[in-house]
């Protein structure tokens, strides 16, 4: 009687007739030593399922709260801030602009210096021209060099002549 | 949400997510890579779950949609998964290893289904989800889901009778 059961209940399953129920009935069937021969190659599927429903999942996950990224997004803003406050304070501020913006103390200043520094270019002027005279005189002497050049061929040729 | 309340809604369902990601995976690897994968999207949009009529089908969709993305990235061609996941077992009475032995053909043939039919078995002969669920799951009708779930049953019934009487008849 059981036995014909379980061969309906197994006809509904293959055709997936079979409710929840039925097939926790068919489980418990399969799980225990008396499976008759002609279903016996069921055992290892029912067994299977029972088997693949233990296993777990071991691993942990990292939850982690997400606030930081919030706070590192504004530090670029803070920085581009930061920069053109830099940029513009001086602006506010309006500094002197001309000569006559000074102080009469701070003009005189002003006018030594830039007199001191004529005086030194002025000097600088000078030594360029006395190394100009230098590369005249260097220049002569290349002169001077070819000269010397023509004299050794003519000495060559005078020397190919008394060997002849 | 805080993190106690979130962990203790994941609880009774992320052995399921790994399971099926496993079924479609294959490799523990990567189902665990999968599964943390699905919890940490969960996670991230802890807000929104309130809006979620049914979280723990939600996350079997998403579960589902991630595996088979998986599958067919690149990543997935290039390196095919070896189904490596030995298991020390020291009771080597011959009946138990026999045991063993077809249940692991079960396991084997179960690999061998289409993945809709891998699918649609995991949910209802191991995880017992009901018709509902499943279609809401993946967003089938039932008499589609009927069907396919017969013929992957058959087919696994066929293929383990073969296996069964291998050599007898």
């Amino acid at each position: 009687m059981v036995l014909n059961n379980i061969d309906k209940l197994i006809e509904k399953y293959n055709n997936a007739e079979t409710s929840l129920k039925e097939e926790a009935q068919l489980r418990a069937y399969f799980k225990s030593n008396s499976v008759a021969p002609h279903l016996e190659h069921y055992k290892p599927l029912f067994q299977y399922f029972s088997m693949a429903q233990e296993e777990q999942y071991t691993k942990d996950v990292p939850l982690k709260p997400k606030n930081r990224t919030v706070f590192y997004q504004w530090i670029s803003v803070a920085a581009v801030a930061i920069l053109m406050l830099g940029i513009l304070i001086p602006n506010w501020f309006g500094g002197p602009k001309t000569l006559a913006d000074y102080s009469q103390e701070e003009q005189e200043m002003y006018l030594e210096a830039k007199e001191a520094l004529a005086m030194l270019s002025n000097n600088f002027n000078q030594g360029t021209t006395s190394i100009n005279t230098l590369n005249l005189a260097s220049e002569n002497f290349n002169v001077g060099l070819e000269k010397a050049n023509h004299i050794t061929e003519f000495s060559q040729t005078t020397n190919k002549l008394l060997k002849n | 949400m805080k993190q106690a309340a979130f962990v203790s809604l994941v609880m009774p369902f992320k052995d399921k997510v790994f399971r099926l990601a496993k079924r479609l995976l294959v490799s523990r690897e990567e189902a665990e890579d999968a599964t943390q994968e699905i919890l940490l999207k969960l996670w991230r949009n802890k807000e929104k779950i309130g809006e979620y009529k049914n979280v723990e089908a939600f996350s079997m969709t998403m579960t589902k949609n991630f595996c088979l993305d998986r599958l067919k990235s690149k990543q997935a061609q290039n390196l095919k998964i070896i189904h490596s996941n030995y298991t020390d077992n020291n009771l080597s009475l011959q009946k138990q290893v026999e045991a063993k032995d077809s249940i692991d053909w079960v396991s084997k043939i179960m690999e061998e289904l289409p993945e809709q039919q891998k699918i649609i078995v995991q949910l209802r002969d191991i995880e017992q989800y009901d018709f509902a669920e499943i279609s809401k799951m993946l967003d089938m009708n039932e008499t589609a889901i009927r069907v396919a779930l017969s013929r992957a049953r058959k087919t696994i019934r066929e293929r383990l009778t073969n296996t069964h009487s291998y050599g007898i008849k």
